[in-house]
């Protein structure tokens, strides 16, 4: 008996249409499949067994990289990179601790792998505050106590910021669907929903014409 | 104050140290009886009572190096104000490094190979070609397996080469290895020659006179450092192990006397921890001394596990738990997963990560289940004559799965019989999970109460002021009835339509254990900064925060101005966090090191201002002469005049001030939907109100109870461990088809803490883990249930199938 319980999906066979995090919409995950479509049709690509030297952009750095062509994106920030503030825990696509940006849009890294990202830019938790300014979704996590072990908080934070620009006025089942992918066994939920609509409507009274025309216009 | 009760049988066997509840609270048993020395004694006055009720003033002995008594938290500055977390810059931008985070030099990537059927002899175990396999640095073979029983006449098994086999994933070996991808292959090439034996998965099958036996003997759980664990030396026969028994009066007679009887079965399932971060650790063998970075709820618990597994002297073996991804029960000791990272580390020269994977997580521990009989009778004006409970349980290959808390200790009653029975299974062990035993035994009683208040035609809420005279849950109570909408409460079954909504409530019932191995150190340096230390880690409960709003208190300076140093075993001892041990054992120690350190500060400093020590007083971050209060300086002025660099205390926690057993608990009060077409239940609302003795970080204890409720509907309506009974194994131990509750799921959740002065220890403080919620959810659900639909529901989890089952509308019943 050898089978070590691991298990037998392959992820590049679940890759294509399960990397966008339930965060992100319908028309989203549309795009971004359509997207890696174009990326692959431009030519036929081999990869590996053997190693496989890539780029990634991260948080507006370009790092050289030899990777197994199995290497997940998660493992290559976390393992190679020393980015460990992105949380693997499912390491299947069901918990949305992995969750970085690839160009802006919410993206589960235990379901990408490293070779797959090509150009596109990576984001993750540690690109998130201004030097040693928090983000305002990260301040009002901290204010609200958003957080209790903090495990899922990294991909919580993704999931909320990503929320914020792309709708700068959601409601409480906006902010409960941006989120509706991360897990939290600590149970923070209600005071992530509250830093997260405060953060929003903090912005709103700074600047309520614009919040105005695009609740309008979009 | 109300006081636990114990039976004679369980207080001595809690001395022995047999397990009971869980490892912290016999720890913590043991440390308390031990702790009376005579000492020098002063009398001083403690606030005691709810402000609801009236705060009156107690007369306390306390040891003469005591601080004064604090004050109410509204004279206070910072302890009792909500307070963000110490650590929340670190866990937004994800730069705290968890266990599963840490990186060192040369480090290694392990994974363990579990065994691949549920019960069986290991003839073989073929690790030639993982040996070859590219990047292998170290290879082992497991020798003896932590966590499951032991029989109690090892002769009753012939003897193994290898660990017997009795749970599907039972860990059998492991590799290390330059990248977890070259771990996993190689693991993948271990070959294990098994020789099957039958097998049995689930409870009722388990306690049939003709059931496959899991173990050939009695056995009993060791006692490891971990929770779970169970009575040993009660009988056994086949797989069943117990009755554990508890009896106080006559329940025959109580019930001859009784004029309404209640009596139902109620049935639970076994719900998994699925903290997000797994077991694990980074175990760094080096001659002189092994370190091990740990997901532990104990630093010092896993430093002793690893000194007794290993020999080597304690002060050799070095804990690290600056960050942790949630325990809840699961993660004391070193684990089967410790053991073999430190061993790989041995044998490979090299630091060794070993995490478990999810499905590992799923399987390593859990939360019992339950098969409940509950019978108690009530005079016609309401007073209890009798309660009866009999319950069987799975913990696996371990033991630990009594119900009989609530029943024993929420109301009193003169005449209790509860007989616990173990059922061994080939599943994985169980452990304690929040409040080990009580959601369990609060889904019957609850509902029991709830019963029986309807047969009396008394409001159940009503009815529970009567039997329960506690002060804390009288105030409780009576802050539902104000703000909630418990006064509108219609009959059972009131909704026409498919869509009914129903109004519950439960209680629940928590004990205030201490840990006197609670010592923290407090340093001053001359550049004004302050510091503690202490062993003691924080699962994401707040303890660094309510240590720096500790010592804040003391110094006069902003908790953020406090540096704290915790979960290294190089610092002071901690206690292990388990069973609500840690803020109630903690922070008297704390509080104590503060004082005496700013004591020793004080009169070091006051020669050099010209003062007596006494007219130096620590306010908003500035020293002021009492005397002169245009003489004032900045803490970092002040601490210039120190003769030397350093000025450090250490305190142990002191005995509590009175011998008194005392509880803790809530009222927790639910809204709901049910669907009565679709069989799903909507938790629209729930309001809790919670006693945690002096709250000293309402911002951190909201956070716990808020989390403890959604666990708590997380367990009543969704998780559920699914067994395959032909192949033995779990058929959900993922985390998309083990549900737990998540954002589309929560309700609105008001929670109210009330202030409850103990007078016991130098800060009053105390946990609110195990009674937050957690406990009376499922029982409230249930009550909320009845009260929407006219159904009782007696199965957890209410999914679907057995909503709808209950509403009479689906077939068949399956208890998996």
């Amino acid at each position: 008996m050898s089978d070590p319980q691991k298990p037998s999906i392959s992820r590049r066979g679940f890759l294509k249409a399960a990397s966008v995090t339930a965060a992100s919409t319908l028309v989203e995950s549309v795009h971004a499949v359509a997207k890696e479509a174009n990326e692959a049709s431009r030519g036929p690509r081999t990869s590996g067994p053997g190693l496989v030297p890539i780029v990634l952009h991260v948080n507006g750095i370009a790092h050289s990289l030899t990777v197994e062509p199995r290497l997940t994106l998660a493992e290559a920030l976390r393992d190679s990179l020393g980015l460990t503030g992105t949380k693997v825990v499912c390491d299947r696509g069901s918990c949305s601790a992995c969750t970085i940006w690839l160009d802006k849009l919410p993206t589960l890294s235990c379901m990408t792998l490293a070779i797959d990202v090509g150009s596109r830019n990576i984001t993750t938790i540690e690109g998130i505050a201004t030097g040693s300014q928090l983000h305002p979704v990260q301040a009002a996590f901290v204010k609200h106590d958003a957080m209790q072990c903090g495990f899922c908080t990294p991909g919580m934070v993704m999931s909320c910021v990503a929320l914020l620009d792309r709708n700068p006025s959601p409601t409480l089942d906006d902010v409960k669907h941006a989120v509706s992918g991360n897990l939290c066994r600590c149970g923070t939920y209600p005071k992530v929903f509250a830093a997260t609509l405060e953060v929003a409507q903090g912005r709103k009274l700074v600047n309520p014409i614009i919040s105005a025309n695009r609740e309008k216009g979009a | 104050m109300e006081s636990e009760v114990l039976d004679p049988q369980q207080a001595k066997s809690r001395q022995e140290g047999v397990k009971g509840e869980s490892a912290p609270v016999r720890a913590a048993e043991k440390k308390d009886s031990a702790a009376s020395t005579p000492q020098a004694t002063r009398t001083d006055n403690f606030l005691f009572g709810i402000p609801q009720l009236g705060v009156t003033q107690v007369a306390r002995q306390v040891p003469l190096n005591e601080p004064p008594p604090m004050p109410a938290n509204a004279d206070l500055k910072y302890i009792g104000k909500p307070t963000p977390r110490y650590d929340g810059a670190a866990k937004v931008t994800g730069a705290g490094k968890y266990t599963a985070d840490i990186h060192l030099p040369g480090m290694l990537y392990a994974y363990m190979v579990g065994a691949t059927v549920p019960h069986a002899r290991v003839i073989a175990v073929d690790v030639s070609a993982a040996e070859r396999s590219p990047g292998v640095r170290a290879v082992h073979v497991i020798q003896h397996v932590l966590g499951n029983a032991e029989l109690r006449d090892p002769a009753k098994e012939a003897p193994s080469t290898y660990p017997i086999v009795r749970y599907f994933g039972q860990p059998v070996a492991a590799v290390a290895a330059t990248s977890q991808a070259a771990a996993n292959d190689a693991a993948a090439l271990i070959k294990v020659t098994y020789d099957p034996m039958p097998f049995v998965v689930h409870r009722d099958a388990a306690r049939a006179s003709d059931a496959p036996l899991v173990y050939p003997g009695p056995a009993d759980q060791a006692g490891t450092a971990g929770g779970g664990g169970g009575p040993a030396n009660v009988p056994q026969v086949g797989n069943v192990h117990g009755p554990s028994k508890k009896k106080i009066g006559d329940v025959s007679k109580g019930f001859a006397e009784a004029d309404v009887v209640v009596e139902g079965e109620y049935f639970t399932q076994i719900q998994t921890h699925s903290a997000l971060e797994t077991h694990g650790v980074v175990a760094d063998w080096k001659p002189d001394e092994l370190t091990v970075y740990a997901s532990t709820q104990g630093t010092s618990s896993v430093r002793d596990e690893f000194a007794a597994y290993f020999k080597l002297p304690k002060t050799k073996v070095r804990v690290i738990t600056e960050y942790m991804g949630g325990g809840f029960g699961a993660k004391f000791g070193a684990g089967n997963e410790g053991v073999v990272a430190a061993s790989l580390s041995r044998k490979a020269n090299a630091p060794v990560r070993l995490m478990l994977d999810r499905r590992q997580e799923h399987i390593v521990s859990n939360r019992p289940d339950s098969h409940q009989k509950l019978k108690i009778g009530a005079k016609s004006d309401g007073t209890l004559t009798a309660i009866q409970l009999t319950s069987y349980g799975t913990a696996g290959v371990g033991t630990g799965a009594g119900t009989a808390g609530p029943a024993t200790n929420m109301y009193k009653c003169p005449n209790l019989l509860t007989e616990e029975y173990d059922v061994f299974v080939n599943a994985g062990p169980g452990a304690a999970m929040r409040a080990p035993g009580h959601p369990q035994g609060c889904f019957a009683l609850e509902q029991a109460i709830d019963e029986l208040a309807e047969k009396l035609k008394i409001d159940p809420l009503a009815y529970r002021e009567k039997i329960d005279d506690s002060p804390a849950r009288k105030v409780e109570r009576q802050i539902i009835l104000e703000k909630t909408n418990w006064r509108n409460r219609r009959p059972p079954g009131a909704d026409n339509g498919p869509i009914k909504r129903g109004i519950g409530i439960s209680q629940s019932v928590w004990y205030r254990f201490v840990n006197m191995n609670s010592s923290c150190e407090v340093r001053i340096s001359k550049d004004g900064s302050v510091e503690l230390m202490s062993a003691v880690q924080d699962l994401g409960t707040g303890t660094k925060t309510v240590l720096a709003q500790v010592v804040a208190e003391e110094f006069g300076i902003p908790p953020q101005d406090v540096v704290i140093r915790i979960g290294d075993t190089r610092y002071p001892i901690g206690p292990d966090s388990g069973g609500s041990i840690t803020m109630g054992s903690i922070t008297p120690a704390a509080r104590n090191a503060a004082h005496q350190a700013k004591q020793q500060f004080l009169a070091a400093i006051a020669p050099g201002l010209g003062v007596p020590a006494e007219q130096l007083v620590l306010l908003d971050g500035r020293l002021v002469v009492a005397s002169d209060k245009s003489r004032s300086y900045t803490l970092r002025q002040a601490a210039a005049k120190m003769p030397t660099d350093e000025i450090s205390a250490r305190a142990t926690r002191v005995a509590e001030y009175t011998k008194d057993r005392l509880t803790y608990g809530g009222v927790d009060y639910v809204e709901l939907a049910v669907d009565t077409e679709t069989g799903r239940v909507h938790v629209e609302r729930v309001f809790g109100v919670h006693d945690c003795g002096r709250p000293m970080n309402p911002l951190g204890v909201v956070s716990q109870i808020n989390g403890g409720i959604l666990q708590g509907i997380s367990y009543a309506l969704f998780e559920q461990r699914i067994m395959d009974p032909g192949k033995g194994s779990m058929l959900n131990a993922n985390l998309e088809s083990y549900k737990i509750i998540g954002a589309r799921e929560i309700p609105e959740i008001e929670v109210v803490l009330i202030e409850n002065y103990i007078a016991q220890s130098s800060t009053d403080a105390a946990g609110i883990g195990e009674s937050a919620g957690v406990i009376a959810l499922a029982a409230a659900i249930a009550n909320a249930f009845y009260n929407a639909t006219g159904v009782r529901m007696r199965s957890l989890p209410m999914t679907p199938q057995h909503v709808l089952t209950a509403l009479g509308k689906a077939d068949r019943e399956t208890h998996v």
